[in-house]
This record gives C-alpha cells, sequence and structure tokens, in this order.
C-alpha cells in the first residue's frame, strides 16, 4: 500500500509549545513517526557559565512554569549535596507543599487539556475552574501563581502561618471535593473511555526499556516514583505510587486523576506535621543577613490585589488567608561555592527530573545538566505511535503530557 | 560526592549491553568539556531506584559507540551531546547528523567552552 507522509504539528491545536512529527502512515494507520525538536530551544543549560549558582535558581524555575519549583527544589538539593548543607526539617516540610501543590495544579492542568484533546470542552472548563484554586493558594502563599520562588540553597525564602497552613486546608477540601465529582466523568464516561482505552499501549517491558518515566511508566505497571527516594520530607511521610497496569491512555489518564487526590492528602499530611522550626541552614555558617525581613509595602499590596482581583473562586465561608506573611522569611545569601559533583532527582508531575551538577569552587557552576520528564518520553512515544490510527495520534500525544519547554531547556 | 565507575572506549557498548541485561535502566548520559581536549560523558543508569554513573573520559574528535542499539532512549540524548558538544556517535539508530537542535549552516558548537567546529562523523 502506498505511503504518505503526514507532518504532525510545530503548530497543531492539542499542542500549546511546537514539537514536529514527522508521520508515515499507511491508508489511516500510522506506521512511523519521526521527532523534529530545536523550534524553541534556549541554552538554559549553558547560563551557568555567566549566572553564578545562586542566580541559577531562578534560571532552572523557568525551564518550566508549570514545574518550575521542583525544578528549583533539585537543583537546590544537588548544590546543597555539593556543599554539605542540611536543610532545616522544616524547610523539607515547606518544600514538600509546594511541591505537591505543582503536582496538583499541572495534573488539574494537564486534564483540562486532555478532555479539550478529545473535544470535551466542559469536562476541560471544569477541571481547570477547580485549579484556579490551587492557584489562588500558590499565590496567596508565595505570591505568584506559577512561578513562586520559594527554594533557595539551604531552604525556603517563604514560610507558612497557622492561620495560611488552615486556610489551604480549607481549600483543598472544596478542591478535592470537587475533584471527586468529575472523577465519574473522566473516568466512566462512554465517550471518554471510546478515545482513551486501547489507544497507545505502551507495555511494561517498554515502558522500562524505552526509559519512560512518570504517570507513563506508572500507567504500565511499575511502581517507581522518585518520591520513593525520600527527597525533600518523602523521607518521613512514606510514599506509596499509584499504578495502573493497561499501559494505554486511559491507563495514564487514571493514574494522573489519583496521583491529584494523593498529592491532595500529602500536603495534608506534610501541614499536620510541619515541624517548627527555621526555614533555611546557615549555609557554611557565613549566611550574610539571617535576620527576618519584613514583607515589603510592595509585596504586601501585590497580594491584596491578587485576592481582591477574582473573588469568584473563594468561598464565601472560608476565612481569608493571613496577609500578613510570618516571620522568619530568610532571604539566604550563600557564602562558600560549590566544588563537586552530584545527581539529584525528584518527581515532577510528568515523571522523574534529574539534575547532574558540577561545580569547580568558583561562583560559576561548570556544569549544569537537566534530563527532563518529556525527554526521556519522546523515545516510548516513537514506539507508541506505530500501529495507531491517525485520528489517535493527537490524544495518545497528549496522554504523555508533552512539555517542550521542558525538553527544550 | 558522586562515585563514578571509569569506563573504556572500548566497553561503552558491552557495559550498556551488560546493564540492559542485569534490568539497569537508562537514565541519561551527560556531557561536559574537560579542559580544552577532552570531554567526560557519564552515563547515568537506574534499577530500583538506586543509580550508578560510569565515566568515559575521551579527548576530542573521538568516536564513541552509540549505545542506542542497546537503548533505544539514548538516541535523543546522543544526538543533543552531538550538538551541544560534537561529540560524534557511530550507529546511533536515528541519526540527525548534527541537526536535531542546530540548523546545518551552524559551524561552531554552542556548548563547548573553547570553540569546536562543527564535524562530520
Amino acid at each position: 500500500m502506498a505511503r504518505t507522509i503526514l507532518p504532525f504539528g510545530p503548530q497543531h491545536p492539542v499542542l500549546p509549545e511546537p514539537l514536529h512529527l514527522k508521520l508515515t502512515i499507511e491508508d489511516e494507520t500510522v506506521v512511523e513517526a519521526l521527532p523534529t525538536l530545536g523550534y524553541v530551544h534556549r541554552g538554559l543549560e549553558k547560563l551557568c557559565e555567566v549566572r553564578d549558582f545562586n542566580q541559577m535558581i531562578q534560571i532552572v524555575e523557568r525551564v518550566c512554569g508549570i514545574c518550575s519549583c521542583l525544578h528549583a527544589l533539585c537543583y537546590c538539593e544537588g548544590v546543597e549535596q555539593i556543599m554539605g548543607v542540611e536543610v532545616p526539617r522544616r524547610a523539607k516540610y515547606l518544600r514538600t507543599i509546594w511541591g505537591e501543590l505543582h503536582r496538583i495544579h499541572s495534573h488539574l492542568l494537564w486534564l483540562g487539556l486532555f478532555a479539550d484533546a478529545f473535544g470535551f470542552e466542559s469536562l476541560f472548563m471544569q477541571f481547570w475552574r477547580v485549579r484556579e484554586r490551587v492557584m489562588d493558594i500558590m499565590e496567596a502563599t508565595c505570591g505568584n501563581r506559577v512561578v513562586v520562588s520559594v527554594n533557595v540553597i539551604g531552604g525556603v525564602r517563604r514560610d507558612l502561618s497557622p492561620e495560611q497552613c488552615q486556610w489551604i486546608e480549607e481549600q483543598l477540601a472544596v478542591s478535592e471535593k470537587e475533584i471527586k465529582q468529575l472523577s465519574d466523568t473522566i473516568l466512566s464516561d462512554y465517550t471518554v473511555k471510546k478515545r482513551t482505552v486501547g489507544k497507545g499501549v505502551l507495555t511494561k517491558e517498554q515502558a522500562y526499556q524505552l526509559g519512560a518515566v512518570g504517570p507513563m511508566l506508572r500507567g504500565s505497571g511499575w511502581a517507581q516514583d522518585a518520591r520513593q527516594t525520600g527527597y525533600a520530607a518523602f523521607g518521613e511521610l512514606g510514599f506509596d505510587p499509584i499504578v495502573e497496569y493497561d499501559g494505554d491512555s486511559y491507563a495514564r489518564c487514571a493514574v494522573r486523576f489519583r496521583e491529584t487526590l494523593q498529592a491532595i492528602d500529602i500536603v495534608r499530611l506534610a501541614i499536620a506535621r510541619l515541624p517548627a522550626g527555621e526555614t533555611a541552614a546557615n549555609v557554611s555558617g557565613a549566611m550574610e543577613d539571617d535576620t527576618p525581613k519584613p514583607v515589603s509595602a510592595g509585596e504586601r499590596r501585590d497580594i491584596m490585589q491578587a485576592y481582591n482581583r477574582d473573588k469568584r473562586h473563594r468561598l464565601a465561608a472560608a476565612p481569608p488567608p493571613n496577609l500578613d506573611l510570618p516571620a522568619g522569611l530568610v532571604a539566604a545569601k550563600v557564602k562558600g561555592k560549590p566544588d563537586g559533583e552530584a545527581v539529584t532527582r525528584v518527581e515532577q508531575p510528568r515523571g522523574e527530573l534529574m539534575y547532574y551538577l558540577k561545580g569547580n569552587g568558583s561562583k560559576n557552576m561548570e556544569r549544569v545538566r537537566i534530563r527532563t520528564p518529556t525527554f526521556a518520553n519522546i523515545p516510548p512515544l516513537l514506539a507508541m505511535l506505530p500501529g495507531c490510527e491517525l485520528a489517535d495520534v493527537p490524544v495518545i500525544v497528549l496522554s504523555i503530557d508533552p512539555c517542550i519547554s521542558c525538553t527544550e531547556r | 560526592m558522586l562515585e563514578t565507575i571509569p569506563l573504556s572506549l572500548e566497553a561503552v557498548r558491552d557495559i550498556a549491553k551488560e546493564c540492559f541485561d542485569e534490568g539497569w535502566r537508562l537514565v541519561t548520559m551527560s556531557a561536559n568539556q574537560v579542559g580544552e581536549d577532552s570531554f567526560d560523558i557519564l552515563y547515568h543508569y537506574d534499577k530500583d531506584l538506586t543509580m550508578k554513573h560510569y565515566r568515559l573520559t575521551i579527548p576530542k574528535e573521538t568516536v564513541v559507540p552509540s549505545i542506542s542499539p542497546v537503548y533505544f532512549a539514548a538516541l535523543l540524548v546522543e544526538n543533543e551531546i552531538r550538538d551541544q558538544f560534537g561529540v560524534c556517535f557511530s550507529d546511533i539508530v536515528l541519526d540527525f547528523a548534527g541537526a536535531l537542535y542546530l540548523e546545518e549552516e551552524v559551524r561552531a558548537m554552542p556548548f563547548c567552552k573553547v570553540s569546536v567546529a562543527q564535524k562530520q562523523c
């Protein structure tokens, strides 16, 4: 049968970012898929040569907005490992809380986009409506909705007051209820299952051998998650991965949906066990400014404006958060230079994120190498597409939760 | 500190095959320029959340055997290292020939501290 080569992307309705796949099709069946990357490559890793190792936190946060907190966490843990910094327990718990909030909003974003990919617009809007509440939590606690910038070498630059913790729990309780209300639709609806069950199957063996990570790996039956390594507070909180076994688009969707609810539980647990204490370590005994800095008038105004901007997403019954960000917000300025190598891993919403860091004793890192989850999930995607129907390609591509911003860091 | 296992050029593919047979997953590879004339290539493997790292140190102009025939997942990172550092790999299952990210007319390797010209493998 004659073969036709069809371009998929770089501009496509299901792709928020540019990725090109050259699809070879026979009739309506894909027989080969070849990727083309590089449309938005930024060379951020190279910036470590001109930005010092503290400034690199801001750079790595911008590798990907959706999981900015986890990029910074992975980088900071690597530098801390090289410098032998012990992070205070409270900071570890706070990192866990913001990291899991990122997972919740990322998964809700994806669930909405996934519904949109197969034309379920109302479901898309419902998931994004719930997501707004999580964005509000981040805005209230960090001052930003997406790039929260809480991680510093040795700890975090923000703290949570008891009032804020209580408010977060109340907001999450409402979010959990709203998410559960959508479970029947996303997991049991006929039209959803028709478009996802059996589509883009990645067998358990393929998933492992092709280096799949995150929900791609766990949707194919592997109980592997970087959170099991015990980074941040996971060593104390404990963690069991969510696993599905069918390896298809539906299984990956189910993993993400269940992980969203699991992340809410993790945040609750972390808040319940949040220890008292410092939020940042005195790195090398040479922190220049360890006195609490008051919240500036501009910062307070920004937070107030953010909260007054859109009241629709807030519960009338919910008490407002304490906008006086608590004392102890230390902008740690680190002395000493990283000298050595480290490899660190954290679990991004999309999968395992790995940083290889090398310092040479100067203020600049010699090498910052970032292996993002989408980069790891592209080879499995190339193996999933051959044999599928052309009409299923958008859903299958979206089922890996592609982040081209991460891939082309 | 990161503990690495030294790796010789001849053993790259054999070690990869050995790791594959023992159930190690390829996490990724990392390249780093060492001085003006050599590169470190680290192979990161994972099994049951335990990692091991092999370090291959090569002079520039060395052609490294690709491990993509063993680990298909290596194809992207090997092409990336080729684009960024100009290190060539032989027998990549899908060879972009230095054009994964770069345009064909690009002559310098963007991640090298000392400019290294684009070369054909």
